[in-house]
């Protein structure tokens, strides 16, 4: 069996998310270097805050400012710091109990060694530079042996919350399509469409996934299809899509290749968009160093009768 | 409650670091059809299907729908699917066949997270406001709970890694296992963790089928009748949790009546060592019961399927009459946010 084949598979995207009020709050406070926490109706102060008691369900929107000095309730080491992570020397990870909270905040603490560090120790916040309204406006912690730091007493109320946050993420893979989809970009990289039979229910299937949908088997015989096709459904397309030097309107049609079974999707070209229908003959068009055909054209050829392609719709 | 409803077959995959031969139906069909073989069911004769997967593992949008072509679910089928551990696609199939919509079900699971950065990956479900823009990775969360229990005097780094070597030795029986047989306990990876406290990174897939009554006699000598299943979760935010204890685990167990009766095993889905021993104190579990003789997550974690692959070797446990009364756990989340507990019996032999 010849090679999958693999490419690099970035998926990124910034979620644009919404604040509550306390969430806005205490974000906003950590861009003016204030600790703020939420009273719940038992009397506890959770840092960070939540909008809703954890344990009642109760909405909570009693803000009470606390230090920015607090006890480590337990660290983990980190010596190899992975892209996104608050630090990128050794840090240890750890959950802060703030003066003046009775929950703790998970963040980043700035050690030089595991020796250094232990549960129960003494910390404060390190605040970054540039503050914009998120956790990451505390840099990270840093070991601290003073008196805890007295709260100024704040209300939670500021000049211009932020009342939203834009959290960028991105993810790394390397994608494989496995066995039965690299075999027919292999071959359409050939200009050839070569599809997988099912041994169950003969159907051709192109491109292959590896499995019949209809039988719920493994297909392996493969066939090849085209390179001649039928239109047997389409679309005229009115709107000009983003990065796509393609004018409008353009017609996007379902092409059943001549001994498939599935049609596949297509840009027809060739002939003008109002011209296009049902039945029409075509074949692909390729470019220069493309792995797959640019459009379809029309073959010249008379139409197909419905009754070849209705199972096909 | 007035069906008995039994878990009748159950199949996995050999769970490996990478299948990237294959695409995700390609790896999981295999386990579907060794599943209805079993039983001598077609697809056709399966009332409801549930699978539990996640499209972030291997970055494919709606991987799930390309997964169902090895079902066959042509004509239409009865089908749903979680973005959840397999574990809780078995819950939702377990409900439906009480509704009596349904006889017999077909629950499977998979997971590829060779593609990607699993450790990465499992940060994008955490809280997105306060903890996610910082990507604590699964190692690190599950770290800061072994640090706490070791703080607490509820374990020490020698017991866990005999959690770890106690496991990979029991995977030697199991020639699904990922990890088998003597694996020295490593460096640290964040510590107190250490790699031989941390799963395997691999793919893998699993399948049950599920019956009701009569149903489930016909189609399985020795069914594993669920004679309870329950899930609970804690509180979301870490810092609010008590990482050393497990109430959700605990409650679940109750309200799936684990503690009516002993049972004589337990598969346990603790990823981690440092897990195991919460999950053991949460359930009260004594040297009498026999926990993870699969190896357990330990040997084999594919995300997504581990969770239903506990309660897979617990039944086949049962179907083998190696078992009278197993309990299953299955969990979800960081530091055992979510927890799912079933417990099994088999009829007097």
């Amino acid at each position: 069996m010849p090679e999958v084949l693999k490419a690099p598979l970035v998926v990124e995207f910034p979620f644009t998310r919404s604040l509550g009020p306390v969430q806005s709050a205490f974000l906003t406070g950590l861009r003016e270097r204030v600790v703020l926490g939420v009273k719940t109706t038992d009397g506890r102060t959770l840092v960070p805050p939540v909008e809703y008691d954890p344990v009642t369900a109760e909405e909570i929107r009693d803000l009470v400012e606390v230090a920015p000095t607090g006890t480590v309730t337990t660290w983990a080491w980190n010596h190899a710091p992975r892209r996104g992570q608050p630090l990128d020397t050794p840090f240890a990870w750890v959950l802060v109990r703030m003066d003046g909270a009775d929950t703790a905040l998970l963040h980043a603490l700035d050690a030089p060694g595991p020796d250094a560090v232990h549960t129960g120790m003494r910390v404060r916040v390190r605040w970054a530079e540039e503050r914009s309204g998120a956790i990451t406006d505390i840099a990270c912690f840093e070991p601290y042996d003073g008196d805890p730091a007295e709260p100024t007493g704040h209300s939670g109320e500021f000049e211009a919350p932020i009342t939203g946050i834009v959290a960028p993420a991105r993810l790394d893979y390397t994608y494989s399509p496995g066995r039965a989809q690299t075999a027919y970009i292999n071959a359409l990289s050939a200009r050839r469409a070569v599809g997988e039979r099912c041994p169950s229910c003969r159907k051709v299937y192109v491109p292959p996934r590896g499995a019949c949908p209809t039988c719920g088997v493994a297909t392996s015989e493969q066939v090849e299809v085209g390179p001649r096709g039928t239109v047997t459904t389409f679309c005229i397309v009115n709107i000009k899509a983003k990065n796509l030097d393609i004018e409008v309107p353009y017609v996007y049609a379902h092409i059943a290749l001549d001994g498939a079974d599935l049609a596949q999707h297509g840009r027809i070209g060739g002939i003008p968009y109002d011209q296009v229908r049902m039945g029409l003959r075509v074949e692909p068009v390729w470019t220069e160093g493309a792995r797959f055909p640019d459009h379809y054209r029309p073959t010249g050829e008379p139409d197909a009768e419905y009754d070849t392609y209705k199972e096909l719709l | 409650m007035t069906r008995e409803i039994a878990v009748v077959a159950f199949a996995q995959t050999d769970h490996r670091r990478t299948t990237e031969e294959l695409s995700e139906v390609e790896m999981l069909m295999p386990v579907l059809h060794d599943v209805l073989d079993q039983t001598g069911l077609k697809t056709a004769d399966i009332d409801f299907t549930c699978s539990g997967s996640s499209d972030y593992l291997a970055g494919r949008a709606f991987s799930f729908t390309l997964a169902l072509d090895g079902v066959g679910a042509w004509p239409p089928i009865s089908e749903s699917h979680v973005e959840m551990d397999g574990a809780w696609a078995l819950y939702e199939a377990w409900t439906k066949l009480l509704t009596g919509d349904a006889d017999t079900a077909l629950v499977y699971a998979y997971g590829k997270s060779s593609p990607g950065s699993v450790r990465d990956v499992l940060t994008r479900q955490l809280d997105p406001y306060y903890v996610a823009p910082l990507w604590p990775d699964s190692v690190a969360l599950a770290a800061l709970q072994a640090q706490a229990l070791i703080d607490a005097g509820h374990t020490d780094e020698p017991e866990l890694a005999a959690v770890a070597s106690r496991s990979r030795a029991d995977a030697t029986a199991n020639s699904h296992a990922q990890l088998r047989g003597s694996i020295p306990q490593g460096d640290y990876l964040v510590r107190p963790l250490r790699t031989g406290d941390c799963p395997p990174i691999g793919d893998g897939a699993a399948a049950v089928i599920l019956a009701a009554g009569e149903r489930a006699r016909e189609l399985c000598t020795r069914p594993a009748w669920i004679r309870g299943i329950d899930h609970r979760i804690e509180a979301h935010s870490l810092g609010v949790r008590d990482l050393t204890d497990s109430p959700s685990t605990r409650l679940a167990a109750e309200k799936a009546g684990a503690f009516e009766r002993p049972v004589d095993t337990a598969e346990l889905h603790a990823p981690f060592t440092s897990q195991e021993v919460v999950l053991r104190k949460a359930l009260g579990l004594d040297d009498t019961v026999r926990v993870n003789p699969s190896g357990g997550a330990l040997a084999a974690n594919p995300m997504m399927a581990a969770g239903l692959i506990r309660i897979g070797e617990a039944a086949a446990r049962i179907h083998r009459a190696e078992s009278d009364r197993a309990l299953a756990h299955a969990t979800s989340g960081p530091c055992l946010q979510q927890n799912l507990v079933a417990v099994l019996e088999g009829d007097p032999r």
